[in-house]
């Protein structure tokens, strides 16, 4: 369907892959157990972040992303976040990823369907753009990087018209659809329902440029109005509130794509799947072209750390039990792995897949304990939460 | 007026797709066939009348590529034609069409598709048929296909195409009263909120343009009735106009989201909204031919809770029974009058 979906799901997305570590990789600081080796320093985390920012906002990245596409596969998708998150020394082991997927996807999830005017979704992408910059705001380089893709952004979706923004949402519903996973944040705040699904008000103010329901107006043929009267509604709206900036800079009004994440309660980032997987245990081979898309696009990432020896281990949430429930429906996500490897690609690109393939597949160094200075991974493994099972 | 009545399950959910359903009453087999339309592939559902006996059939977009998402299907209808009926599918690769239980494919309509991948989307949608023979598709590019169908069999063939949209259409519908005294034969609705009304034959004839100067919105369902457009907007906004001339009748400030389906039982004037607000409203047309003019008022309310609806119709003429999706739910909900 639409053709421009691609820089709006990486910059939504990402931009809640963010404010997640953000808030996780602050949670391991703040942990009451002070018996730890080594703790994640501010720096850490900032260098993290600025990594993941960099690549994300990389000339060459965005330039593809730009370019008129369909949506990727849900595994191509995710092959390229996981990639994303993996740009610079943290290394996420199979489970940590999943819930943070699984936690990006519901978040945005939510944002679409909150979404009041097809075109606000241009306003929650620049709440999550705001924020980036915050986080990279004492970084020139990258800040401007940020900033150059904002600009193009604004260049190129200021011109489409609302029928093109629904058929952006509906592309990405259509994507989205059938996932229903529980995520604590969103159930304590009411917003999601014990079953998965969102619940939607039929309060508030209604989107700019639609009139509060109600009224029925009959007119005479030279135009004039002639009666009216009102109907009941079932609901009860309001008048629309003013609309948000869709310049670089301004007041986006709505809240939607800010980070409703708190650093003092990291257990709003827990999740509990339904288990209705969605062709995720199935090994879905790629379509060739698809593959030449995905190659394209990663070896245009530069890559921060090529030797994973040095990269810091996390857990972000998963417990031991969680790793092992993981690598059950993880094995589909092998198999597909290795398919990625028999596929005939030049030799640059098929390196860097099969190291990121080789990220997946459960190597075992990545839940043993290394030694040396990378002994990170062990303490957060040590500190981990209990997953509350809803 | 209404109460709910036991729900259908489909194999799948919902898409998020205006006009998301489509039903054709078999009086003869005291059955009713229901479609949904989900992603790649529409979920067809045949329901006896007793509620005792339900039946599933899945339709996949022809060239479905399972990897990538470029064959989803962008609607799914019935065309009731005299002799026959015809399922109609238009996705991103093209149009499908059926005999009306899924069973046959008749036709297969390609869509061209650029050399070089462009900024504009391309694929079919609206679909209606017009008078005896006509089945009218429209397409991203603002044409409006228009295919020849015999009595039967498979010589379908490719009549006419209107280039007179400027914007990829959203929504066709034909008179659906059933005089024969109604000039106007179909109307077509744009991206832009442009309606055409067209006159069916050899030659479509385009008798008025009704261009959207006052809210420039989305129109995404519109219906024609003895005479009158009902156009369902983005602004969940309600018109109706004139059809030939293009007055506007009325204006009804009928949901607080996105309109995503009308539906009109052509017996007795009842109007089916349905919106991304949760709300399904049911109106009441009359028509005064003393001033010439068309009256709505308003019926009846139903709330599907956490639901952006995406599809509802009449399952009878009269409008004694609907049904109605929503986006991710797996089933088919119906209501009839107590």
């Amino acid at each position: 369907m639409s053709m421009r979906t691609l820089p709006l799901v990486f910059i939504n997305l990402g931009g809640e892959m963010l404010y997640i570590l953000d808030q996780r990789l602050q949670t391991q600081n703040t942990a009451d157990d002070n018996t730890q080796k080594g703790v994640w320093s501010d720096d850490d985390r900032k260098r993290v972040m600025n990594d993941i920012i960099a690549t994300m906002f990389s000339k060459a990245f965005m330039e593809e992303l730009l370019k008129p596409q369909d949506l990727y596969s849900n595994r191509a998708l995710r092959t390229v976040l996981t990639r994303l998150a993996h740009a610079s020394i943290m290394r996420l082991n199979p489970a940590s990823m999943d819930r943070l997927y699984e936690l990006m996807v519901m978040a945005f999830k939510y944002q679409l369907l909150l979404c009041p005017r097809p075109r606000d979704l241009l306003i929650i992408s620049y709440n999550h753009i705001d924020a980036i910059r915050e986080f990279v705001r004492d970084t020139p380089s990258v800040l401007n990087q940020v900033d150059e893709t904002h600009r193009k952004i604004i260049e190129v979706y200021t011109p489409l018209s609302d029928g093109e923004f629904q058929l952006l949402r509906q592309t990405l519903l259509i994507f989205l659809q059938d996932m229903h996973v529980r995520v604590s944040l969103f159930l304590k705040d009411k917003v999601q329902n014990p079953n998965g699904r969102f619940a939607l008000s039929t309060t508030g103010p209604v989107p700019h440029g639609t009139e509060v329901p109600g009224l029925i107006r009959m007119f005479s043929s030279n135009g004039k109005e002639w009666k009216r009267w009102e109907f009941p509604t079932g609901g009860s709206y309001t008048s629309s509130i003013r609309v948000g900036s869709f310049e670089r800079f301004g007041d986006r009004v709505t809240r939607i794509g800010t980070n409703m994440y708190s650093v003092t309660q990291p257990e709003e980032t827990h999740t509990s799947k339904s288990y209705s997987q969605k062709a995720n245990s199935e090994p879905n081979p790629l379509a060739k072209e698809e593959l030449n898309l995905l190659a394209r696009l990663l070896g245009g990432m530069k890559v921060q750390n090529r030797n994973t020896e040095t990269g810091f281990r996390v857990n972000l949430f998963a417990t031991d039990q969680e790793e092992e429930e993981a690598s059950l429906f993880n094995s589909g996500c092998d198999a597909y792995c290795s398919i990625l490897i028999i596929y005939n690609l030049d030799v640059q690109v098929n390196t860097e897949l099969a190291r990121i393939a080789g990220e997946f597949t459960g190597e075992p160094e990545q839940t043993e304990s290394p030694e040396g200075p990378s002994n990170k991974g062990d303490d957060l493994l040590a500190m981990m939460d209990e997953l509350i099972e809803l | 007026m209404y109460h709910k009545e036991k729900s259908i399950q489909m194999k799948s959910s919902a898409s998020a797709l205006y006009n998301n359903l489509s039903v054709l009453r078999i009086a003869p087999r005291s059955l009713t066939y229901f479609t949904v339309v989900h992603a790649n592939m529409v979920n067809m559902v045949s329901a006896s009348w007793d509620g005792l006996n339900y039946s599933h059939r899945q339709l996949q977009s022809k060239e479905a590529n399972v990897a990538t998402s470029s064959s989803l299907i962008m609607q799914a209808a019935w065309c009731v034609l005299p002799s026959r009926d015809i399922l109609v599918l238009t996705s991103q690769k093209g149009i499908q069409m059926y005999e009306s239980d899924g069973s046959i494919m008749v036709y297969w309509h390609a869509l061209d598709t650029p050399e070089t991948q462009t900024a504009q989307a391309v694929f079919a949608r609206g679909i209606a048929a017009v008078r005896e023979k006509y089945i009218c598709v429209g397409i991203s590019s603002g044409s409006m296909l228009v295919f020849d169908v015999p009595i039967k069999g498979s010589n379908i063939t490719l009549s006419e195409v209107l280039e007179e949209h400027k914007e990829s259409i959203t929504d066709l519908a034909s008179e659906c009263s059933g005089s024969l005294e109604c000039i106007a034969d179909m109307v077509s609705a744009d991206d832009s909120g442009n309606l055409c009304v067209w006159k069916s034959g050899e030659d479509f004839q385009l008798l008025n343009k009704i261009p959207d100067k006052a809210i420039e919105a989305f129109c995404s369902s519109v219906k024609l009735w003895k005479g009158t457009v009902v156009a369902g907007y983005g602004t969940g906004q309600i018109r109706l106009y004139e059809a030939v001339t293009g007055i506007v009748h009325a204006e009804v400030n009928a949901h607080a989201r996105w309109i995503y389906s009308l539906d009109i039982a052509p017996f007795s004037g009842l109007l089916l909204s349905a919106a991304e607000d949760s709300l399904v409203r049911v109106w009441h047309l009359t028509m005064t031919p003393e001033t010439n003019s068309v009256e709505i008022v308003h019926m009846y309310n139903e709330c599907v809770t956490d639901t952006q609806i995406c599809g509802a119709k009449f399952c009878d003429g009269d409008g004694y029974a609907f049904a109605v999706t929503g986006y991710d739910l797996s089933e088919i909900i119906r209501y009839t009058q107590v």
